[in-house]
């Protein structure tokens, strides 16, 4: 472990601040033929749902300039053949594991969250703020009174602490984390993907089946850096910082605006090193700036 | 990193490029090209077109931003590949009929060969389809027992499969499903699918295709599939 990274999420001791953005990520496996693991500050699992999904039809990538949209729909197994198939392998590896969790419905939700007890992952984090699916999802995340209802009545049932993901697709983000703080949050994550919209002039048609696609990637970092910034302002709770982060400087900078971690996720597609890369890059920084931990250096704009 | 032995136009917009490599590669695998930092973002899925004694080749058009920058590389110059990634073909034992279209007859050279190795009495007949400019169907020659050009037409119009024969085809879309709607429920045939893809590696799920069998990735699970699997016939 590096001394220089070593990190606290509230009472989560994390190795390092760096962890694979959900949904960019798998469940881990399909990474280890690049490197272990354990080097990773922690995992996040891709969103899981109560009952199986799969997903949206149609086109579900396209590429933009410095960026990518995506409309997944959040393909994924069910919490059952999670806990069956994918945990016993996660709980394994020697890092933080955090489990994402989507609904369609308040019912959907709890139950999600219920069976979660069972397993002993270290943080959970409430996606209330996926654009891809019509029932739920970002219905929740976008507006500061649903969001701290939801999370109030998961906070209730759940053994595991709760980290609220935010959208950037919604009333002032301020406003959100505020209201999922005071909802009892123990940390906030930000941000899922921007809505956006894709056309093939040439066949006069959208490009995707759902319509409007989620926006990620180099492209949305300046947005996901004020927004980390304006969320570390208006709470006390953690927060874990994502969008466009791409290397190690990019990742600073969201410290800098006041993050504690930080998940990688699109660049992961560029360069399947990158969240390697990037704890290696924030190393050298702390030694070459005679830091003894990358902390001093936390939101101190 | 490959190191890039050759790079040049063989025909209008169509580029082969000569890289060095070490591994076991399969017929109908693909590696995921790149030689730019962060943009384009995204690595290029191109099908193994030949691997033979340390030498891996791809046969790829340009399209648009990524293949357009392979096409400006030269001898020397180096090029990211991650791979080989995909289920690759199955062996093929008894006789074997492909059936190329436009660029998809990519992938098929590789397993011409490969089934020429492995069966030395086998008959492989080879069918290729063109919209405008033929390319290729010289090295195809060289290696099957017969092959069936087409340019300007319907391939499918032109191509009887014989009893026996194992059907494997690559090009676009429709081309693939009036194979598979063509061929006699007898004989298998193999479509290789494409899709666009960000990791390549069965991470993001975005290269899903629904299946008879659910939702498979075509990066992991194919991109080769058994007919029945991905086609209505
Ligand atoms: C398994 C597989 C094997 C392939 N093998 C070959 C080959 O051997 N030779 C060859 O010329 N082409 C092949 N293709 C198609 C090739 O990947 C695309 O032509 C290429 O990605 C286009 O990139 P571009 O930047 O030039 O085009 P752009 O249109 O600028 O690309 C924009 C985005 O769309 C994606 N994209 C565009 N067209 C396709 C397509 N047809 N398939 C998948 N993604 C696409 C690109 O990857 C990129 O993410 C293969 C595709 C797959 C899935
Ligand atoms: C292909 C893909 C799938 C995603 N799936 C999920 C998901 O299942 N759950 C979730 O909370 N976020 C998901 N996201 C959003 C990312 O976790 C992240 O919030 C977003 O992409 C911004 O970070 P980035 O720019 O580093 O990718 C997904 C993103 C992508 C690109
Ligand atoms: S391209 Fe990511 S799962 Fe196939």
């Amino acid at each position: 472990m590096s001394k220089y990274l070593a990190t606290k999420f509230n009472d989560i001791r994390f190795k390092n601040p760096v962890i694979p953005a959900s949904g960019t990520f798998g469940f881990g496996r399909e990474y280890e033929a690049f490197y272990d693991l354990a080097k990773l500050g922690g995992l996040c699992s891709k969103g899981l749902t109560l009952e199986p999904k799969s997903g949206n039809t149609g086109m579900r990538l396209w590429e933009t300039p410095a960026g990518l949209m995506n409309s997944i729909g959040l393909e994924n197994p069910g919490i059952d053949a999670f806990i069956e198939n994918e945990w016993p392998h996660l709980k394994e590896i020697d890092t933080v594991t955090i489990v994402n969790v989507g609904g369609k419905d308040e019912e959907s939700y709890l139950t999600a969250i219920e069976k979660l007890n069972a397993i002993d992952a270290q943080l959970i984090e409430l996606n209330i703020s996926c654009p891809n699916v019509k029932a739920g999802g970002m219905a929740y995340g976008i507006k500061a009174e649903t969001a701290g209802e939801i999370t109030r009545k998961v906070v209730e049932i759940s053994r595991h602490p709760i980290m609220v993901k935010l959208s950037p697709n919604g009333e002032a983000v301020a406003d959100i984390a505020r209201a999922c703080e005071a909802a009892g949050a123990q940390g906030i994550s930000l941000i899922n993907t921007l809505q956006g919209m894709a056309i093939d002039y040439k066949k006069k048609k959208v490009i995707f089946d759902n319509l409007y696609a989620g926006l990620s990637g180099p492209a949305v970092k300046p947005i996901a850096l004020r927004m980390t910034h304006q969320v570390c302002q208006a709470v006390k709770i953690p927060v874990m910082a994502m969008g466009g982060i791409s290397d190690w400087k990019d990742a600073l900078e969201f410290i800098m605006a006041g993050a504690t971690c930080l998940q990688i996720g699109t660049i992961n597609f560029n360069n399947p090193m990158a969240p390697i890369e990037i704890i290696a890059g924030l190393e050298a920084y702390c030694i070459n700036e005679g830091l003894a931990n990358i902390s001093e250096v936390r939101g101190i704009v | 990193m490959a190191v890039i032995l050759s790079n040049t136009l063989v025909s209008a917009g169509i580029f082969k490029m000569t890289v060095a490599f070490t591994g076991a590669v399969k017929p109908g695998q693909f590696f995921m090209l790149r030689a730019w930092d962060k943009d384009p973002l995204l690595s290029r899925p191109i099908s193994v077109h030949n691997y033979e004694s340390g030498q891996l080749t791809f046969l790829y058009q340009v399209v648009g931003k990524g293949t357009e920058i392979l096409a400006r590389l030269q001898a020397d110059d180096e090029v990211t590949i991650q791979g080989p990634y995909g289920n690759g073909f199955p062996e093929i034992t008894g006789d074997l009929c492909v059936v190329g279209g436009g660029i998809g007859t990519a992938p098929l050279y590789y397993l011409v060969r490969h089934y020429q190795e492995q069966n030395p009495t086998g008959k492989c007949r080879v069918y290729l389809g063109f919209r405008d400019i033929a390319y290729g169907a010289d090295a195809f020659a060289a290696l099957a027992d017969e092959v069936v050009l087409d340019v300007g037409g319907i391939i499918t119009d032109k191509l009887t499969v014989l009893p026996g024969e194992t059907v494997v085809t690559c090009g676009p879309e429709i081309m693939m499903a009036a194979v598979a709607g063509a061929v006699p429920a007898e004989n298998t045939v193999y479509v290789s699918l494409e899709a666009h893809m960000a990791c390549g590696i069965g991470a993001c799920l975005g290269c899903t295709c629904e299946t008879r069998s659910g939702n498979k990735k075509v990066c992991t699970d194919g991109p080769v599939f058994v007919r029945e699997e991905v086609f209505n016939v």
